[in-house]
């Protein structure tokens, strides 16, 4: 396939992008493979830069056209008026609604370059090949391509559990992901277990997701495990290797906790498609507990409803918050932070261990085990334990990223597989550093560019399923890492939190509904003006930071941050 | 101290309301001003008092196993549940409270007993911190289209209205006199802001005794003289802050609105806000959804909604930025007023002042807004937050809506206001509290009779003595947002009206966040502060130095010319300092020692460093308390693991009470 064959119309002069809150730029409108770019005529009304869009076509999630012929309404006075006119008269309008949220609205002269820029636009952006995607193009002149992807190798956490233990070893039995397509080549599992062990075992867990080791809580030795849930279906079939693998994780006497992230019935209903739980007799020292949790097709509808609700300006505010109630957003947000302060505290106050999972073991466990880990670990909770987290508990745990964040809250097409769980994750994080101001090293800007990097990225980072895939398409060897970027000294600092200290405890949130708060920089990031907000922001780094003047921004860099991602505004840059 | 039945009961358990596993066993003693719980437990002692009249309500419930349950509500929204073990003590204490917290003469209330340990001079130092003469003058007044007014000086035209008032040069005291029979309770249109930058102003007043077709010369002359004032505006909006139905209703009891047609130029707005007995309910409903045990997120979302608590904030904020809207940008003034002038009229008035007029968002102007819109014009401090036993549908949050507006504004523009929430809660603590006595009675008159300045004291000076408890470190004189007029956004803005749970569950530390920004900065900010005031200092001691060897060298050179002249040698001269000396003297100068402040101690700042002045207020230093908060309740209750589910059905999964 070429992409120029999905590009009718390159480009076109005099097109109005407006953006709400923002004064709109004319200038001419290019379609590349990539990106949609919108270059401002140079020197008009004495500007002095040329302001550049550059918007990653990946990024869009709905492209929706309107188009007016000027001469329309005009009653036609013969008829052999010449249709050139009409024409002429004719313009369209695009609303790009992108998977950042952000909304852009292209005023195109032509009625026909309107429906090609559309069509192309929708064309581009719904190639869903990964090979053909942005990263395998991209190419920053700074960056090397292999940096950055090896930064936290297993072999490196685990370390960290072997100075303290030698119940665990690190084991490379899925070297060519045989034994569990979605989990990396390596995984820690108890030490006792043989890898035969292991095998049969996975061969009773779905998608052969055996139970292995997420997090090991140094202050006691107690262990946060994941998995799937177990092939029990409606007859009952045991395991013997997977309960000996369960059985060694506790010493005898100790008692552990499942934490099952579907309600009681949703297990049981389980069994009839082969799924099922952990009987009591056979896992004896285990203790199940049911905390449902939303995903799939109930979640990305939530999403959808919340992003709907916010973009609503018709609502009045008797009825904003009943909105806002049904969207069931916010319910979610406490139905997961609740459940992973659960696993936190059966590991930290109970001090027994934990195994969580839910059916698949790719999107709700993940969930619980990377948010607990959060609130456990302090080193989580600066900028590169953050990145070794999610690099450890959701790219390599397989959390099915290509899938999930295919679409975001503006398509109308079909769902599929998309579900908003990594999102909902950000927001709970966001939530713990709302309530712990100082405790986390880095701010809210972090998960702002983690969320619009999971669904449109110039980097490798986010793409894929699993490692297996990425294997296969070779990502690492083939793109940039997004953790390379981020790590580079100028970029890293924005993202970091003024206010921090190393907090070494535990941190605990309240989940009491008054404590939590929709994400206001996240839903309303392009809706409400933020100066106030940011002016505060500012205030705050100027006072921690010593007594420098905040530098005074000229309206038009204003401009290119507030329209920024990642590949946004710049002004001349590229 | 004759209402006390019992004055002390033993073994009483105070419970938590977020988890109420946790109860701390101790003490209950009643005393003539508080009710005071001391836990037993002997390394903290932890005290709670509670004064009586903040009490709201008490709640005496059901007998149970363990004792007596008693639950009281306060105005400053602390609920507190004590469980007393036998009930005849419980009733006693019961009885004792419902007396205790009604009292029938302001003598009884606690400001009539309160004693800071300050002098006659300060005390009255005190009272005159705040001057509503000084703050019309700043305003430009009198000048030449206002003028203050003595036609109320024995409060012989309306008793709810202060001595002073101003009013346009133009108005008569016939003019006054006629339009204020014209008005309910006779309050006539008064002056409340003036922009001396455009000259619009914000008149108030209460509802004309309009009826069906009622009209009064001088009451449509009072109105033109108002938009006279106003030179560059050919008319005057008159808002009346109810809703429609409302004022129509009225009309039928010969009150009502002004008719356009009658009053020239003027355009006539009304600005929905509903009535006293509307935001009491909606209050209720508000603190019963905060006092939910546990809820869900909907359950919490839709008692919210329900209780339409932010529909009317916003609906008072609606109406402020209306009247600041047509001040600031269309420059006309404005006439304000509902159906007596002491409720929404206040609040919106003291809302669109805000906006407006950036002094008012400084901590002194605050206390001037607060007294002038409030306290000199007649609301009712006493019926309306019942402070002695009235009538409770006199009772009503009017005030308390004004100081959550306040909190909403600071939300969206953290940097435009000098004082922080704690000031707020402070406020609102001290209106229901009856420590001070700016906030008794209904009216200045009845003040004046109780002579209330010469018997008790001022918040505003204790506010202002403890002022850096209460300063936003955001805030600075400089800055772009505590310039002119603030805006807050409109539409689509309804996601920025937020509960506020630093208020209306302030006694529950463990829903807050758990460190505070606010402190922290202020912290660091002083740090700053201190350090650069030693910089200078030290630069000073260093410009002082260098001066004074160049003197030295002068003195030393001129001596020596001198000593060469009369031919004795420098050395012999005891003139002649070394700078040692200096130097020795400047031991003596204050400068940073290790014993005044360890630098690493400062500069590493916990919670547990920084102070509060009000116990109640203090931050929550622990930060892993909030583990006990989480409705994830401890998985088991110990070792009952194998018992609890050995059951026949292996399947059937453990559900544990939530």
């Amino acid at each position: 396939m070429e992409f120029s064959e999905l590009i009718k119309t390159a480009t076109v002069e005099s097109v109005l992008l407006s953006c709400a809150g923002l004064p709109p730029v004319r200038g001419t409108l290019c379609i590349t493979s990539h990106h949609l770019l919108l270059s401002s005529c140079p020197g008009g009304d004495g500007q002095p830069g040329t302001m550049e869009l550059w918007l990653l076509i990946r990024n869009v999630d709905a492209v929706e056209k309107r188009v007016q012929n000027l001469g329309w309404y005009q009653p036609p006075r013969t008829n052999d008026s010449p249709r050139d006119t009409r024409l002429a008269g004719s313009s369209g309008t695009i609303t790009l609604r992108c998977k950042d949220l952000k909304v852009l609205q292209l005023e195109i002269p032509g009625m026909e370059e309107c429906l090609n820029i559309a069509s192309s636009i929708e064309a581009l952006s719904s190639v869903d090949s990964v090979m053909m995607m942005y990263p395998f193009f991209y190419r920053p002149q700074d960056l090397r391509l292999e940096e950055g992807w090896h930064l936290f190798p297993l072999e490196q956490y685990f370390q960290q559990i072997a100075a303290q233990t030698s119940q665990w070893r690190l084991s490379d039995l899925n070297r060519d992901f045989t034994t569990c397509p979605t989990y990396p080549a390596d995984v820690i599992v108890p030490a006792a277990v043989s890898d035969d062990t292991l095998r049969r075992a996975a061969r009773f867990r779905q998608g052969g997701r055996f139970p292995v080791l997420s997090y090991y809580h140094p202050r006691n030795g107690t262990v946060l495990l994941r998995s799937s849930q177990p092939l029990t279906g409606p007859n009952r079939k045991r395991c013997p290797e997977d309960e000996v693998l369960l059985g060694m994780v506790l010493d005898e006497g100790e008692r552990g906790f499942i934490i099952d992230t579907r309600s009681a019935q949703a297990a049981k209903q389980a069994r009839m498609t082969g799924g099922g739980t952990e009987p009591k007799s056979s896992y004896p020292q285990w203790k199940r507990l049911h905390r449902p949790l939303e995903r799939g097709r109930p979640l990305q509808e939530s999403f959808i409803k919340l992003v709907e609700a916010c973009n609503d300006a018709s609502l009045s505010m008797d009825r904003w918050l009943s909105r806002l109630e049904s969207c069931r957003w916010l319910s979610h947000v406490k139905a997961a932070l609740s459940t992973a302060c659960l696993a936190a505290q059966c590991l930290d106050r109970e001090e027994a261990s934990v195994l969580v999972h839910g059916a698949e073991g790719t999107d709700t466990t993940l969930l619980v085990t990377a948010l607990a880990q959060v609130i456990l670990d302090p080193g989580c909770r600066t900028v590169v334990g953050f990145q070794g987290l999610l690099e450890r508990e959701w790219i390599e745990a397989g959390h099915p990223f290509h899938l999930r964040c295919a679409r975001s809250a503006y398509s109308h097409a079909r769902l599929k597989q998309e579900a908003p769980l990594f999102l909902l994750f950000l927001d709970c994080v966001w939530q713990l550093s709302r309530q712990f101001p100082f405790s986390l090293e880095f701010g809210e800007s972090l998960l702002l560019t983690l969320f619009d990097n999971a669904y449109a990225s110039d980097y490798g980072t986010f793409l894929c399923n699993n490692e297996k895939e990425r294997c296969l398409c070779k990502v690492k060897e083939n793109t940039h890492s997004l953790w390379a970027w981020l790590n580079q000294p100028e970029e890293k600092k924005k993202y970091l939190n003024p206010l921090y200290s190393h907090n070494p405890l535990v941190i605990w949130p309240s989940v009491e509904p008054q404590s939590i708060q929709l994400w206001q920089g996240l839903f309303f990031r392009w809706i409400r003006p933020s100066q106030y907000l940011d002016e505060a922001r500012a205030e705050m780094q100027r006072l921690v930071e010593g007594n420098e003047a905040p530098a005074k921004e000229s309206a038009g860099s204003r401009l290119s941050r507030s329209l920024s991602d990642p590949a946004a505004w710049t002004e001349n840059e590229r | 101290m004759e209402h006390i039945r019992m004055p002390k009961v033993e073994n009483v358990r105070l419970l938590d309301r977020v988890s109420s596993r946790k109860a701390a066993l101790g003490t209950l003693y009643l005393t003539a001003t508080h009710v005071i719980f001391v836990e037993n437990a002997s390394e903290t002692r932890k005290e709670t008092w509670v004064l009586h009249s903040q009490i709201s309500s008490i709640e005496k419930q059901a007998t149970t196993a363990t004792g007596c349950p008693l639950l009281i509500r306060c105005k400053n929204f602390q609920v507190i549940q004590l469980i007393i073990p036998q009930e005849r003590d419980c009733h006693d204490v019961y009885i004792s409270l419902i007396r205790l917290a009604r009292p029938v003469r302001y003598e009884e209330l606690y400001c009539f007993s309160f004693n800071p340990k300050l002098d006659k001079e300060e005390r009255e130092q005190g009272w005159k911190l705040v001057d509503l003469n000084e703050e019309y003058n700043r305003m430009g007044i009198p000048n030449d289209y206002w003028q203050i007014s003595d036609v109320n000086r024995d409060y012989g035209v309306c008793d709810s209205y202060p001595t002073e008032v101003y009013v346009p040069k133009s108005a008569t005291a016939h003019i006054i006199v006629g339009s204020s029979k014209f008005r309910s309770r006779r309050r006539f249109p008064a002056l409340s802001y003036y922009c001396k930058d455009n000259n619009a102003s914000i008149c108030r007043s209460s509802q004309p005794l309009s009826g069906f077709s009622a009209r009064c010369l001088e009451d449509e002359q009072m109105l033109q003289a108002i938009r006279k004032a106003n030179p560059g505006s050919d008319f005057l909006y008159v808002v009346d802050t109810r809703p429609k139905l409302n004022a129509m209703a009225n009309r039928a009891a010969g009150k009502g609105y002004e008719n356009e047609d009658n009053y020239s130029n003027i355009k006539f707005q009304f600005i929905g806000i509903e009535n006293i007995h509307v935001m009491r309910n909606s209050l209720q409903k508000m603190l019963e959804v905060c006092e939910l045990k546990s809820p869900s997120m909907s359950d919490f979302l839709w008692g919210l909604e329900n209780s339409g608590w932010l529909k009317h904030i916003k609906a008072i904020m609606d109406a402020g930025i209306f009247i600041a809207k047509a001040v600031a940008e269309e420059g006309v003034s404005v006439l304000v007023h509902c159906s007596d002038g002491w409720d929404r009229t206040a609040q919106v008035c003291s809302v669109a002042s805000l906006l407006l007029d950036p002094y008012y968002r400084t901590m002194k102007g605050f206390m001037v807004l607060i007294e002038k819109d409030w306290i000199s014009f007649g609301h009712k401090f006493n019926h309306r937050y019942g402070n002695l036993d009235g009538d409770p549908k006199e009772i009503s949050p009017v005030i308390d809506q004004f100081i959550e507006c306040v909190w909403q504004l600071m939300e969206q523009f953290p940097c435009a206001f000098e004082f922080n929430e704690r000031f707020l809660i402070h406020i609102q603590h001290h209106i229901y509290s009856c420590q001070f006595g700016n906030f008794l009675c209904n009216s200045q008159k009845e003040r004046r009779e109780l002579k209330i300045q010469e018997r008790t004291y001022s918040l505003w000076a204790h506010l202002w003595k403890n002022r850096a408890d209460y300063l936003n470190p955001l805030y600075r004189s400089n800055h772009s947002q505590t310039q002119g007029t603030l805006y807050p956004q409109m539409a689509p803005c309804n996601f920025l009206y937020k509960f506020w749970s630093g208020m209306y569950n302030r006694f529950e530390k463990g829903l807050h966040p758990r460190q505070s920004v606010t402190d922290y900065l202020m912290a660091v900010k002083e740090e700053t502060q201190q350090l650069e005031e030693e910089l200078e200092v030290l630069g000073e001691r260093l410009a002082n130095l260098q001066k004074m060897q160049l003197n030295d060298n002068k003195i030393q050179s001129k001596q020596q010319d001198r000593s060469k002249q009369l031919g004795l040698s420098a050395s012999t001269n005891s003139l002649a300092n070394t700078p040692q000396e200096y130097s020795s003297d400047l031991k003596s100068f204050p400068s940073r020692s290790p014993s005044q402040g360890d630098e690493d101690s400062a500069l590493i700042l916990t919670q547990d460093n920084l102070k509060s002045s009000d116990p109640d207020l203090s931050a929550n230093s622990d930060q892993e308390s909030g583990v006990e908060d989480l409705s994830c309740r401890s998985p088991s209750g110990g070792g009952c693991l194998p018992s609890e589910d050995s059951g026949k059905d292996s399947d059937e999964a453990v559900c544990l009470a939530v």
